[in-house]
């Protein structure tokens, strides 16, 4: 099959970028999305020309790592799928592709297609944590857990740091990604001493880091690859006040 | 050289206490005098630099993905192994000492195989005092499940996605001392040369892959927990980035390599599709418990499966291993399925597969019940190839996965260079020359959370007195020259050949000479050709964009360079063993029904290797396995 592609290049994160076209041909619809950029980039190598630059490690859907704007929606066409999981056989033949970057004031482009989305990290070293030393932890089932209550800390913990919330929310709001940490935490015992703090905290780093507002649009749960439910940025709130409240009394 | 493994005294049972009970320790208020550079963030790296930070040493964390959570430890599926006998189906360190010894052919050394399993008991504590959300029962107590090769249930499992729980666990455990202050980290940073002073490892150089600067690091010790190097087959389970060239770089400093040609195949990956293939995806070996393996009975079959009469199909796991059948371990599934593949029974497009049929139990348990079980499985099945796997069987082929080799470590995970530790899938340690399923995740985590805390401490306690290393010291600006001159070389060279077109030449090479099976000629003929295409590399690559910027074609160069030398290196190590065990099958050294054949008279060793100089031999260095605990029997699953 044959893709237009319309790709955004930027040199580096002062430069100003554009759209540069490439056409691809004879492409095999069983490749994935990735490995038809990687075609592109041996087709450019040779020429002498740069590479395009773009994120990526696991190309199974679990790091996190890959990311882009595909024609406009986080991850490209499919629900709950990751760029890397993408392939062509979800485009028509002859198609125009966009590729742009995740956008968003708090991820800066650093080249191409990649961007700077260290301010997750720094979100969860502000609190998204228990606060247990290594070496000496109780027995695990001296405190049970419900099966229940595991799954669901679970559907929370499941969150990949990709971004891709963050890209399509038109806040450019974290509040997805933060509220899945704070839930996984405060959902097990083990989270629960330190419930306050941890909201307090990564909430403020949260702001800190010029992350927009939640305004309940929801699009992030729709472009979410890992299907993290807006339930979990409720339950943030709820946790946000409760912790205000605590604190006043 | 002579060896010293510094297996500490007295029995099996005794000899980790004995070691902590004798290890110096470091004054707290000496702590922060001294520096601990952690290459890597896996599971092995993210555990040692939360420990050390925790302890109150300054810990450098490096690592060259964006975020240390991104680790390939992250895509571990299956589980994780603990002796924790919760099942009361009479588990026990002891049997899960002897059944990770068996697996890996009695190629381990005993006194670190049983303190993994010992250490075993605590890592699942420290997990889930972290929230890793592990599977429970619904009373509430913890779940598990048995996993390939043993006769009890002692695997626990957060879903498929026990790797990335647990290493969400360690990452945040790293973060945590990376918001105190007491680790500093450099996410998209890539170790490219190691720094020895006087005989030690006294720090690194890295390049910051974001602006191209190359930088140096000083420390008094210094950890690699860098996981993995099967990456060196193009085609893997692994992550594009993973690599080999942190150990290797050390290696070409003097630290000894171990076991290089132990790579572990799965049996249960995706086959590739077209040469555009960048990875293969692992499919959970969990799927052999309700899949039925077969290939058609008749050579160049064209008809589709679901066309193939029963009486035709050759359920060859079956037939030959009928009492572990079609779970029978993953190198035995592995090589028989290539056998079958090579005796022209493949299938697929590309004749490069078997077929994982589910249409027996299907019809048995129903649909909804194989859907809850593997559902989130067929349905990634479904997205990668666009088949459905309820319909028709999957298509699957053995990928290589896992390095059992690596980096030789002594019992307190020091390499041969005083100060330079390995860790993880780094070393070569614990599983000898064939990994047990879930075994991994374990080695990583408890040599990070509970065994390097202890030797690293007991190493550092002789270095208060040293004072700060400085990287002015003119070992530094040698090292940083010569990785400045390798990173010009490659750009200058401007020839004709991509970087990806010689790790795919490289890989296919491996994969035919040194791959499931190995021959004397073919290991020949691969070192021949090895040599060449690296000639050719350095004659033809073409590296686009400049040194002093991100240039990811770059990293790429750097670590293609590396692999020529360690390919190399694995047919050296594979040509030397003339026996078959574990991952390792010469095909000289097999019985008369196709059966590994080991030689535990003559090579019941490790091997190990010293770097003697590009073009030149490496030196074979064996370090004895002594058995006192048990008798190395012959692995039969028949
Ligand atoms: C698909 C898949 C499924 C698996 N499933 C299981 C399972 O179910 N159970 C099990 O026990 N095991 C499993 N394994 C194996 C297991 O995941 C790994 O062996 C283990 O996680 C390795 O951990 P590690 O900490 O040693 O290395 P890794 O997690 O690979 O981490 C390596 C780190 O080193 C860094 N690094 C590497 N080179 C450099 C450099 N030059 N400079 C800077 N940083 C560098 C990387 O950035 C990374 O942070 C699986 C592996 C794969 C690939
Ligand atoms: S919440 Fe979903 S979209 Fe947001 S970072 Fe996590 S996995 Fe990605
Ligand atoms: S590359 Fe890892 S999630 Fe896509």
């Amino acid at each position: 099959m044959d893709l237009h592609l319309k790709i955004w290049r930027q040199k580096d994160h002062q430069s100003e970028g554009k759209l540069v076209n490439y056409d691809l041909t004879a492409l095999n619809p069983h490749m994935s999305f990735l490995e038809m950029l990687d075609t592109l980039n041996e087709k450019l190598i040779v020429k002498g020309d740069e590479p395009v630059e773009f994120d990526h490690d696991c190309r199974e859907g679990i790091c996190g790592q890959c990311g882009m704007m595909i024609n406009g929606l986080a991850h490209g066409p499919l629900k709950n799928t990751t760029t890397c999981q993408l392939h062509l056989r979800s485009f028509k033949d002859g198609e125009t592709v966009l590729i742009e970057p995740f956008r968003a004031e708090a991820f800066p482009v650093k080249k191409d297609l990649k961007v700077d989305r260290s301010a997750f990290d720094r979100i969860i070293s502000s609190g998204g944590f228990v606060s247990i030393n290594t070496g000496q932890a109780p027995d695990a089932t001296a405190i049970p857990i419900t099966h229940q209550i595991a799954e669901e800390a679970f559907d929370s913990a499941a969150c990949i740091g990709c971004g891709a919330c963050v890209a399509t929310c038109k806040n450019a709001s974290a509040a997805l990604f933060t509220s899945a940490k704070i839930t996984h935490m405060v959902l097990l015992p083990q989270g629960k001493e330190e419930r306050s703090n941890r909201v307090l905290n990564m909430v403020k780093q949260m702001d800190a880091e010029h992350f927009g507002h939640c305004s309940n649009t929801e699009a992030c749960e729709v472009e979410c690859p890992q299907g993290i439910s807006v339930l979990n940025i409720a339950r943030m709130n709820y946790e946000y006040n409760r912790a205000l409240f605590l604190r006043k009394k | 050289m002579i060896l010293d493994s510094k297996i500490p005294e007295g029995p099996l049972e005794q000899k980790w206490d004995n070691y902590k009970k004798k290890a110096k320790l470091v004054n707290p208020a000496n702590r922060k005098k001294l520096d601990v550079i952690v290459v890597g963030t896996g599971l092995a790296g993210s555990s040692i630099a939360a420990s050390l930070g925790e302890m109150g040493y300054n810990v450098k964390s490096f690592c060259f993905q964006d975020s240390p959570r991104r680790a390939h430890s992250v895509a571990a599926q299956g589980g994780v192994n603990a002796a924790k006998n919760y099942k009361n189906d009479g588990d026990s360190v002891y049997r899960m000492f002897v059944d990770t010894l068996k697996g890996g052919d009695f190629r381990a050394r005993e006194a670190n195989v049983y303190r993994m399993a010992e250490c075993s008991l605590n890592l699942i504590d420290q997990a889930v005092a972290q929230g890793v959300p592990f599977g429970r029962e619904y009373g509430g107590y913890l779940n598990n499940r048995s996993f390939g090769g043993v006769q009890v249930s002692r695997t626990f499992y957060a879903r498929g996605q026990t790797g990335q729980q647990l290493l969400l666990g360690s990452y945040q455990a790293l973060m945590r001392q990376v918001g105190k202050g007491s680790v500093q980290l450099f996410s998209r940073h890539e170790m490219l040369d190691l720094v020895i002073i006087e005989g030690k490892a006294r720090g690194i150089i890295v390049r910051n892959l974001d602006t191209g600067e190359i930088e140096s690091h000083a420390a008094h010790a210094v950890v690699l927990a860098t996981g993995g190097y099967g990456k060196i087959y193009y085609l893997s389970t692994l992550a594009m980035g993973c690599n080999g060239s942190a150990i290797w770089r050390a290696h070409k400093k003097g630290a000894l390599m171990a076991s290089p040609s132990w790579i572990q195949v799965h049996p249960t990956s995706l086959p590739q599709s077209g040469d555009y293939q960048s990875k293969l995806t692992l499919m959970s070996e969990s799927l052999r418990n309700d899949g039925r393996i077969w290939v058609p009975l008749k050579e160049n079959e064209t008809r589709k499966a679901n066309d193939i009469p029963e009486n035709e199909r050759d359920y060859y796991l079956e037939r030959r291993y009928p009492a572990f059948g079609n779970l029978a371990p993953r190198d035995i599934s592995s090589r028989a399925a290539k056998e079958r593949i090579d005796a022209g029974f493949g299938i697929g497009p590309l004749k490069n597969a078997v077929y994982l049929d589910f249409s027996k139990a299907i019809n048995e348990q129903g649909k909804e019940k194989i859907q809850e079980k593997y559902g989130n499985l067929f349905d990634m099945y479904l997205k990668i190839t666009g088949y459905d796997a309820y319909q028709e069987p999957m298509m699957i082929s053995p990928s290589a996965h896992f390095s059992m080799g690596g980096l030789w470590v002594d019992y307190e995970l020091m390499t041969t260079i005083p100060g330079l530790f390995a860790l993880g899938e780094a070393n070569f340690a614990d599983h000898g020359a064939n990994r047990l399923g879930a075994n991994s995740l374990l080695q990583a985590s408890v040599d990070g959370y509970f065994i390097a805390p202890y030797t690293i401490a007991n190493y550092l306690s002789n270095e208060i007195h040293t004072g700060k290393i400085s990287t002015g010291d003119p070992a530094f600006k040698k090292a940083e020259n010569e990785v400045k001159n390798q990173i010009n070389g490659f750009i200058k060279i401007n020839g004709t050949k991509t970087v990806d077109h010689f790790h795919k030449t490289l890989g296919k090479l491996l994969y035919d000479y040194c791959g499931l099976a190995r021959n004397k000629e073919g290991l020949e003929f691969a070192i021949e050709e090895i040599r060449k295409l690296k000639q050719e590399f350095y004659n033809d690559v073409k590296v686009s964009g400049q040194g002093d910027t991100m240039n990811t074609e770059l990293e790429k160069a750097g670590r293609v360079a590396d692999y020529f030398e360690i390919g190399e290196l694995m047919c050296y190590d594979a040509l030397t063993r003339n026996e078959s065990c574990g991952a390792h099958f010469r095909e000289e050294y097999q019985t008369a029904d196709g059966e590994a054949l080991r030689n535990d008279s003559e090579f019941q060793f490790i091997s190990t290797w010293a770097w003697k100089g590009e073009n030149n031999e490496p030196e074979l260095i064996k370090e004895p396995l002594i058995f006192e605990e048990i008798q190395p029997t012959v692995r039969s699953y028949k």
